[in-house]
């Protein structure tokens, strides 16, 4: 459905998107995650056609962005950063003039709009103006707007920004239904909302893709991806420390907490030993009267790959 | 009561036959240019802009024309000296009022993303806002019949000749907005883009004079450049001319190209605004 080829965007000399390619297919929800001034947005602006790019192309539903402009835009739905409303209008005024530009038919307008307040729970401010309304009804009624011609391809850019912890749940799962049917792009700061929405997520650094994967490929790239916590007692920790060096399958033992009796350590495993690692850990501690509390593999975090490998603004 | 006739038929009539003529033109047009226009026209009168520019419109020109100039005392038949003549300056202050808000406002609220990102030609979104905005500036005008009410009462003037003049306020106001209409594409601040049209409005209208064309000479080196740049904007030839009743096809070229320059220049600059 989406399909973005050597995507470039240059401001003056600043490069902010340097060569990016993804493509996203209908069934499939592609997170964006990345810090601050990466490129996502602009590189969203550029999917939707507001920004014109640099080089590259850019194709929805088939139809190129830029040579196809009309056709290509009618089969997208986007919500820009920070929700942007005509503050002079309702809720229920602002998805009809939505729809109208949209090209819903007048006599099809009514149930358009009422699906798209229902879909977004805004019966509450269905006749309330912009103006006066909270930020989270803001961004619900900018949601709105973006599915009411149900589109084949959705754009969000931070959709979760400025909602209550109930609302992000219930805008998540309404991404993931909707992603059914669907191709979703949408950014966002939350790792965990990869995890509960995305099919695929990319990480953006300055420009340029730097990771791209299923949630459970990333978080297995992370560091601690495989390694074993232990939390055991019995002998002094730096005796435990030094029966868990003997072992074969053993490339470095972390000590994150050491006392007489006890030991709190990350082990990571040699090279190819990684399924062995833990049996190996449980066979070493029955001879020897360690008592283990605490015995788990690492499935690896997606907030310690991201810190990985994307450099904050602080380190510049 | 003849005169009321009169007046119907030479006034009201005409201003009736171009509500009906623009309402056939909307219709014909495109549903994305109608779509726009009725949400921006709808836009002025939600929020207090459109009664404060009629009041302030109505209290200039006609107190001014009844008070300062005497229309009622001078019992003549002419009101292009006491009313039309005044028009062009009164429109330099309130046409940017106006416009100021057209592209100005899309870019302060972000809402300028939406509008580039739903399926219509640019040329759709930015005609649409401006026909919005020249219905306020035509029910300005309209407003302003008390004046012809009361000439008429007063005396037998020659009504064709009121009419050019309306025809020829309205060129003119045409396209002062469609100058703000460029510079509000401009900027997100409404008081940059006010401040702005309304510079480009007074030496558009000063730029006639020829006082003010050998000030502009005497600038040593762009002098003779900008005179005569000054001097080809000019309105007020253009303006007079129309106003006195003497339609020559080349004022109307001269304003339909302001126009039409101008909201070519407000698509450019929206399309730089953007890359």
């Amino acid at each position: 459905m989406i399909e973005v080829e050597n995507l470039r965007k240059q401001f003056g000399t600043k490069v902010a998107v340097d060569g990016i390619s993804f493509t996203v297919k209908k069934g499939e929800v592609l997170g964006f995650l990345g810090p601050n001034g990466a490129g996502k947005s602009t590189t969203m602006r550029m999917v939707t056609g507001y920004l014109p790019p640099t080089a590259g192309v850019i194709t929805v539903g088939g139809e190129n962005i830029e040579t196809n402009e009309i056709s290509a835009k009618s089969k997208i739905g986007y919500l820009p950063e920070n929700a942007p409303l005509y503050s002079d209008m309702t809720v229920e005024g602002f998805l009809k003039f939505c729809g109208e530009m949209r090209g819903i038919r007048p006599k099809d307008l009514k149930a358009a709009v009422n699906k798209a307040i229902d879909t977004c729970f805004l019966d509450k401010v269905r006749h309330q103006s912009v103006e006066t309304l909270s930020k989270g009804f803001r961004h619900r009624t900018c949601f709105a707007q973006s599915i009411i011609h149900d589109p084949e391809v959705l754009i969000l850019d931070e959709p979760t920004d400025g909602l209550d912890p109930n609302q992000k749940h219930e805008v998540r799962n309404l991404i993931k239904r909707m992603g059914e049917t669907k191709a979703i792009i949408f950014s966002t700061h939350i790792l965990e909302e990869v995890d509960a929405s995305c099919s695929r997520a990319i990480i953006i650094d300055r420009g340029a893709i730097i990771a791209d994967g299923t949630p459970d490929e990333l978080k297995s790239r992370s560091k601690n991806a495989g390694a074993v916590m232990l939390r055991a007692r019995g002998l002094a920790g730096s005796g435990i420390e030094g029966e868990l060096n003997k072992l074969g399958e053993v490339s470095s033992v972390e000590v994150l907490d050491s006392t007489d009796d006890s030991i709190r350590a990350r082990i990571r495993a040699a090279k190819g030993k990684a399924d062995q690692l833990s049996s190996a850990i449980y066979q070493m501690t029955e001879g020897k009267k360690i008592v283990i509390d605490e015995l788990r593999v690492e499935e690896g975090r997606l907030d310690e790959l991201f810190r990985e490998i994307t450099k904050s603004d602080m380190e510049d | 009561m003849d005169a009321l006739i009169t007046l119907i038929l030479q006034y009201l009539v005409p201003a009736a036959i171009i509500a009906v003529v623009f309402s056939l033109v909307l219709f014909l047009l495109p549903r994305e240019v109608r779509t726009i226009f009725k949400r921006e026209l709808k836009a002025y009168f939600t929020s207090p802009i459109a009664y404060v520019l009629f009041v302030v419109f109505l209290g200039i020109s006609n107190g001014l024309a009844f008070f300062f100039f005497k229309v009622l005392e001078s019992g003549e038949a002419d009101i292009f000296g006491p009313f039309f003549q005044w028009l062009p300056w009164y429109f330099v202050i309130i046409i940017p009022a106006v416009g100021m808000r057209l592209w100005s406002e899309e870019q302060r609220l972000g809402t300028m993303e939406l509008v580039f990102t739903m399926p219509i030609a640019p040329w759709q979104a930015i005609f649409g806002k401006y026909l919005a905005a020249a219905v306020i500036v035509f029910l300005m005008l309209v407003l302003t019949c008390p004046i012809v009410w009361t000439v008429n009462y007063l005396g037998n003037p020659d009504n064709g000749v009121i009419f050019s003049g309306y025809v020829a306020s309205l060129m003119l106001a045409l396209s002062f907005l469609a100058v703000t209409s460029a510079v509000s594409a401009f900027t997100r601040s409404q008081i940059v883009a006010y401040l702005i049209s309304l510079v480009i409005a007074l030496v558009m209208v000063l730029g006639s004079f020829p006082d003010v064309v050998d000030l502009t000479m005497n600038i040593s080196g762009i002098g003779g450049f900008l005179a005569g740049l000054i001097n080809k904007i000019g309105v007020w030839l253009h303006f007079s001319e129309m106003a006195k009743g003497n339609f020559q096809i080349r004022d109307f070229v001269f304003f339909l190209s302001i126009i039409g320059f101008s909201l070519f220049a407000t698509a450019v600059a929206l399309r730089v605004k953007r890359s």
